[in-house]
């Protein structure tokens, strides 16, 4: 009876096709997906898709931004907390363009976005119609893959294959132009298949075992191992195959500003921040471990430094999902491809359990110095002025580790990476590789979308702020609570940091002048206010986080300050300057 | 040099600068509107100049394959073809230098019929490079001739005081000697793994509340 009942329901599921127009049909998508957040923003080519969403409102939620690249830099956000697939609507032309500079930025930190854009119907193609740009060839670059559908009858597969790429292996943005023509074109729609298999696509490599027994094997013998972890251990969920792994093997390890909080801040083998603007320990001894493990990072110039200088004298391990980052940068001796997830524990079984005492205190006592020269006076200055580090330390007192830190671009990037507290995986959103300045803002309303029972707090610069400052009319409509938190010092401070290092101090077009931030948020109902004074600032903080609603704080910061330790271009890592 | 594991006269280049050799990429894909541009900018966005370009169809149905010559040294080459893998709709990429290979190139030369009328020499001349008339009007003939750059190039030079009027030379198409053809690796791209599949799709670990939504 059992069985009869279930081909019974079988039979029910399998619906007669019913008539729906191509709009219909990816708004059904988005939903077998399991999407119920689409930052966007309409327009003349997208318009069937916006009168099929009147409909589905209360099945998917539509956050109208007031710029398409707010609407893709939050995608990213939501993507980054939620660990799921961000997803953006945009018009044709200018609709479209505009996405590209978070494309670009999805595309480098391999964030999992789907972007459906509208374009000009199918017999306007190639005749300079209103509002038609070649979306596909200007996107091709900057996705991971992006397809253009004039037959409404390819969209339910298509976009099944959009997410199905998107989410898997490497994750990347997608973008799918969809001509006017077939998104009002009526086709017989027999339910959603999700894509399970692409014959071309393999969104992972098999895992070699003898190449898993190898590094085993060069980790046993390593007097000195160094892990180095990316992005990739948080892509792939190996959060905990990451932790058992450095903790059989007491391996210190230290991080790429993308995989910042997949360990804890005060994991006993948490070593530090590497690169340009890293820790002091992390990139000395990067030129001095016998066995340097990389874990889902890429060696980004930013983190290598001089490439002909770069751990020379270790045998390198490089773990990666993708097999064009297998010696792209860095010649490996041991290449482990596939999953992290997999890897690692296969990884760990085989590794002996050890402690390197000594080793590891080498770490520390570089801390020991870092923090004499460098971090106490960030952290408890003795001057008048305000610097962002004391910010970040009060915050980290508050919050208590626990928020999702959205940073912007440029110095208060770098220090809040420096000296924000994690205790949780997917807590660090930034814009990592492509470095877009404007992303603070916009990301974080993403991120409060993608973890909204968590207290996101969007750090900015006041020239970043100043680039994407729109979005507060989204905050003001939609509700996002995000707490803002400007550090001003008056400049673009990192550019100016360089000009004054490498430069002679020829401050060229960094001197930036802001709006009163505080009468901008207010304008838009944002409650906000405004500090320079050290007695005043934890209370600000409290008061900031304590809101229910968003909030801008703005805190005047030291004009000059500059972000040390640092790794000059050029240099090599173990060339890195503390003054 | 070091890096390249054939330095033999016949595959290096004509510059032959800094250990770059001639390759030729075999690429086997799907037949899909704007591939040719996500394979091309690969190479655009490095600044390396594509010498020859051809695609075509594969031994493998629906599979086609594109045959793609540039001088690099391995190294760079070896990363190029890992970046064209990684494009979702290739299947494979492979590279040869050109000892490991098969390959040719077709040309065509238009010249005045009445000047090889007139000359014996001429047709001599291009009997001896193996040349046949494709087309012979009164006032112009066409010879076609296939094999490598320099058999090609040595009829140019040969015609020239003839009065060449037109001169066409096509892409490299390349046979890899040591291949079996793609059928066999096929059958291996369309092997599904759902098991794996279903372990990395999150969505999927919840199926039924998805399918009913």
């Amino acid at each position: 009876m059992e069985t009869l009942e279930i081909i019974k329901d079988q039979k029910t599921a399998i619906k007669e096709p019913v008539s729906i127009s191509g709009s219909q049909a990816v708004l059904e998508a988005f939903i077998a997906e399991g999407v119920h957040t689409v930052f966007g923003y309409p327009g003349g080519a997208i318009m069937p898709i916006y009168d099929a969403l009147y409909d589905y409102n209360d099945k998917l939620k539509h956050i109208l931004v007031r710029h398409e690249q707010g609407a893709i830099h939050a995608a990213q956000g939501f993507a980054r907390t939620s660990g799921k697939v961000g997803a953006v609507f945009a018009t044709s032309g200018p609709g479209a363009t505009n996405l590209v500079t978070g494309l670009a930025d999805a595309m480098i930190d391999s964030t999992p976005i789907v972007c459906v854009t509208g374009q000009v119907f199918a017999h306007l193609l190639g005749t300079d119609a209103f509002q038609e740009t070649d979306v596909i060839n200007i996107t091709t670059p900057v996705t991971k893959w992006n397809y253009q559908i004039t037959d409404a009858t390819e969209i339910p597969h298509v976009l099944a294959k959009a997410f199905y790429i998107a989410r898997t292996g490497r994750p990347g943005p997608v973008l799918i132009d969809i001509t006017k023509n077939a998104q009002i074109q009526k086709i017989d729609y027999e339910g959603y298949k999700k894509c399970e298999h692409i014959r071309s696509y393999r969104p992972k490599p098999i895992v070699r075992k003898e190449y898993v027994e190898e590094a085993a094997k060069l980790i046993n013998e390593a007097k000195k191992p160094f892990v180095i972890f990316g992005q990739g251990v948080i892509l792939g969920k190996a959060e905990r195959e990451f932790k058992a792994f450095i903790e059989k093997g007491g391996l210190p390890a230290a991080w790429t500003v993308l995989g910042l909080s997949a360990l804890p801040t005060d994991h006993p083998l948490n070593v530090g921040m590497l690169g340009m603007h890293g820790n002091y320990g992390p990139n000395v001894l990067t030129n001095e471990c016998d066995v340097l493990i990389a874990i889902g990072m890429r060696f980004d110039d930013r983190v290598t430094g001089r490439l002909d200088k770069y751990a020379k004298q270790a045998k390198i391990i490089h773990l990666d999902i993708d097999p064009a980052e297998i010696d792209k940068n860095v010649k490996t001796a041991v290449p482990v491809w596939g999953d992290c997830k997999e890897t690692l524990p296969l990884l760990t079984k085989l590794i002996d359990k050890k402690e390197h005492k000594d080793w590891l205190n080498k770490f520390h006592e570089f801390t020991k110095k870092e923090t004499e020269i460098v971090i106490n006076d960030e952290l408890h200055p003795t001057g008048e002025q305000l610097t962002m580090g004391e910010v970040i330390q009060l915050l980290n007192e508050l919050t208590n580790g626990d928020a999702v830190i959205v940073t912007d671009v440029g110095q208060h990037q770098m220090v809040a990476c420096r000296y924000a507290k994690f205790n949780q995986s997917k807590s660090n959103i930034t814009s990592g590789g492509l470095g877009t300045m404007g992303f603070g803002l916009p990301a974080a309303i993403g991120a409060k979308y993608g973890a909204p029972e968590r207290t996101v707090v969007a750090i900015i610069g006041d020239g970043g702020f100043q680039m994407t400052i729109q979005e507060l009319g989204t905050i003001m409509q939609f509700g996002a609570a995000v707490k803002i938190l400007i550090l001003n010092n008056q400049f673009l401070g990192m550019v100016r940091q360089w000009q004054e290092l490498f430069n002679d101090k020829r401050y060229s077009f960094v001197d930036i002048q802001s709006p009163d931030f505080v009468q901008v948020a207010k304008g838009y109902h944002i409650a906000g206010s405004k500090v320079s004074k050290r007695e005043e600032l934890k209370t600000a903080l409290a008061t900031m986080l304590d809101h229910k609603e968003s909030y801008l704080l703005e805190v005047m910061v030291s004009k000059e300050n500059n972000v040390f330790p640092m790794v000059p271009q050029g240099c090599s890592v173990s060339e890195i300057r503390l003054q | 040099m070091s890096n390249t594991k054939n330095i033999n006269d016949v595959s290096r280049s004509p510059s032959g600068v800094g250990g770059k050799l001639d390759f030729t990429i075999t690429v086997y894909t799907e037949n899909q509107v704007g591939l040719l541009n996500r394979i091309a900018i690969i190479f655009s966005r490095r600044k390396i100049n594509i010498e020859s370009l051809n695609v075509s169809p594969s031994e493998a149905e629906g599979i086609h394959r594109f045959t793609i010559v540039i001088s690099e040294t391995e190294d760079v080459v070896k990363k190029l073809c890992r970046q064209i893998e990684k494009q979702v709709e290739v299947l494979k990429a492979y590279h040869n230098t050109n000892d490991e290979i098969i390959w040719q190139e077709m040309a065509l030369y238009k010249v005045p019929t009445d000047i090889i009328a007139e000359k014996v020499k001429v047709e001599r001349l291009l009997h001896q490079h193996g040349a046949r008339a494709v087309v012979i009007r009164k006032d112009y003939t066409i010879f076609e001739t296939t094999g490598h750059r320099e058999e090609t190039e040595g009829l140019i030079k040969a015609l020239e005081p003839y009065g060449l009027i037109e001169f066409v030379r096509s892409a490299r198409v390349a046979i890899i000697k040591a291949s079996n053809g793609f059928h066999e690796k096929l059958k291996e791209f369309e092997q599904t793994e759902p098991g794996e599949e279903l372990v990395e799709n999150e969505f999927l670990d919840k199926q039924d509340e998805v399918f009913t939504m």
